[in-house]
């Protein structure tokens, strides 16, 4: 059985519930004390992109085995997931109450799939969630299905060796059911990914392994999803977005201050943020 | 036992639609006929285990059966973190087959030996760690292995090895087999090595010493049915492995014997001592310098029994 295809949905209404989720996170991350909030904001558009708009999933039958497969490789941007999943109807939104509560399975990162419907891969340790998603597509290969593989990187990520391993075997083995997305927010959690790794010319890099390499405004809807298209259409490589995204995205006081890595925000900081993200 | 490993996996991909082969850039031609029957399911995944070992993990988790073969250090220690996060934490089923295990690449010197893999893994929450003594367990093992719900890592020697089972073994992951009865003293171990005990109990044999043998199959999950059985009937025990002395079967054993309530058996360790291995030779040299040949596992019974 075939997942169901995501429905139409607009641009405004994908802004709309990007300015939610973000709202939920920084609420979220205040009362639980749950860091790794610029990581998270950096890449709100980019997941709501693929959930709202990519993704062949349906929440009511998360383990269709005809399902696409998203693997958030950056585990550490689970407090957004969680938000992305509950608001798209994998589990009621009550279930988040308990975040950061001792003995709940919502806390920093991904646990393995059967805790919380829609995860799909334990992220928490860098390097493993493309790896996965490539075994995934290869998989879908083999019993025919329809299945297309996605997994979120960060830049920092991208200094993990097994990265590079899984792009040179995607590659050879033609894998153009696997599309890399990139949160290239230019932070990683003590330095300037740049400074850390010499990871520019990125896209370059990528290309130079065999894949079909795009540059984007990650934050951009309509950006995003001609670079799923394009992605969708290659039938032959591996596609990688590189998203340019800001860390910290939609709080001004957050935004390129890479102390938000670990930092949560103090009462008046909450406040200062939401005043930020009401809509407009 | 890597060619009876390379034919049951022929006829296993003839069997499963679900099995998948990934291979570390190794065994040139000997998968060649499991090539001609599932040519798209055999990977060759470079010299790249962390990657291939995640792959394997997602495969498992979209429900395929792969098995995961290459040299023992670097399909275990290698990509010991894609093992504990991808496969044991996932209790994604793959199965990690590693070739040339202990000192079965002795002169290749100790990048090759592998004398603490199944130290580590055997800490790992529900991988089996096995090691069988020879192609008869490794057939009977592999097949458990893919019917399992768990992952498996399995470490297996190289060309050669004789049969050490007899036909009536009941063999398989977690089942211990005795190799020869005796009274005297009883050998546990696991892998080929055991060929080297069955050799020292014929030679007691001569001086009236009665000695059993005993295949443990692996260290985990351990035959305690066997053993408690056998701790009743035999008081001196000797643990035999070709692996480092901290960790491996004889750590595992007697971890169990020192909790256990009812006969106090008297367990001598015997494996490679607790150092990397600098005068190299050939696999049987190295038994012998490190007196886990024959000679020396006799030499440790007369030990055991004359004190």
């Amino acid at each position: 059985m075939i997942a169901a295809p995501p429905s139409p949905i607009s641009v405004a209404e994908l802004r709309a519930t990007a300015l939610t989720l973000r709202q939920r996170l920084v609420t979220t991350s205040a009362s639980a004390k749950i860091p790794h909030l610029g990581s998270c904001l950096s890449c709100v558009e980019l997941l709501v992109a693929l959930y709202w708009q990519e993704l062949r999933i349906n929440p009511a039958q998360p383990e269709d085995p005809d399902r696409d497969r998203f693997l958030l490789s950056k585990g550490h941007g689970a407090p957004i997931l969680f938000q992305v999943l509950a608001e798209r109807g994998f589990f009621p939104l009550e279930r988040l109450e308990d975040f950061g509560k001792a003995g709940s399975v919502f806390h920093e990162h991904p646990p393995k799939p059967g805790y919380i419907p829609g995860i799909e891969a334990a992220t928490g340790s860098l390097g493993h969630g493309l790896p996965m998603a490539l075994g995934m597509a290869l998989a879908a290969r083999i019993q025919q299905r329809p299945t297309r593989c996605y997994a979120l990187l960060s830049d920092g990520e991208c200094n993990e060796g097994s990265i590079w391993e899984a792009a040179l075997l995607a590659a050879s083995q033609k894998v153009h059911t696997l599309t890399a997305v990139i949160d290239f927010n230019k932070w990683q959690a003590t330095g300037r990914s740049q400074e850390v790794m010499a990871l520019d010319p990125l896209a370059a890099k990528w290309e130079a392994f065999g894949w079909h390499a795009q540059e984007i405004d990650g934050h951009e809807f309509e950006a995003i999803e001609a670079a799923l298209a394009a992605a969708r259409a290659e039938t032959e490589r591996p596609s990688v977005i590189v998203a340019h995204t800001v860390k910290g995205k939609g709080v001004s006081f957050m935004e390129d201050d890479n102390n938000w890595h670990y930092r949560t925000p103090n009462p008046e900081e909450l406040a200062a943020a939401l005043a930020e993200l009401e809509p407009v | 036992m890597r060619d009876a490993f390379a034919q049951e996996m022929t006829r296993l991909a003839a069997e499963r639609a679900d099995l998948t082969l990934l291979s570390g850039d190794i065994g040139n031609r000997m998968f060649d006929q499991f090539k001609q029957v599932a040519p798209e399911r055999f990977f060759n995944c470079g010299i790249a285990e962390a990657n291939m070992m995640s792959v394997a993990a997602g495969m498992a988790l979209s429900g395929l059966r792969p098995v995961i073969y290459t040299i023992t250090p670097f399909t275990t220690t290698r990509c010991l973190e894609q093992i504990r996060v991808g496969v044991a934490y996932h209790q994604a089923p793959v199965v990690i087959v590693g070739t040339g295990s202990g000192l079965s690449y002795a002169e290749l010197g100790p990048t090759h030996h592998s004398l603490e893999d199944m130290a580590i893994l055997r800490t790992l929450p529900g991988l089996n760690v096995v090691a069988p003594a020879d192609s008869a367990e490794l057939v009977a093992q592999l097949r458990d292995a893919l019917d399992a719900a768990n992952p498996t890592y399995m470490r297996i020697g190289k060309k050669g090895e004789p049969l050490l089972h007899g036909g009536s073994a009941q063999l398989g992951i977690g089942r211990a087999n005795l190799l020869r009865e005796g009274t005297d003293l009883l050998v546990v171990g696991v892998g080929p090595i055991l060929g080297e005990a069955l050799e020292a109990a014929e030679i007691a044999a001569a001086d009236g010493f009665s000695v059993a043998v005993a295949s443990l199959g692996g260290v985990k999950p351990l035959d305690y049915v066997f053993l408690e059985a056998m701790t009743k009937r035999v008081r001196h025990w000797i643990s035999l492995e070709e692996h480092g002395i901290t960790g491996g079967v004889g750590s595992a054993v007697l971890e169990w014997l020192a909790e256990l309530k009812g006969e106090p058996v008297r367990l001598k360790r015997l494996g490679v001592p607790d150092r990397f291995l600098h005068e190299l030779g050939n696999q049987s040299y190295t038994r012998s310098k490190l007196g886990l040949d024959a000679s020396g596992v006799y030499k440790a019974i007369r030990q055991e029994l004359m004190a």
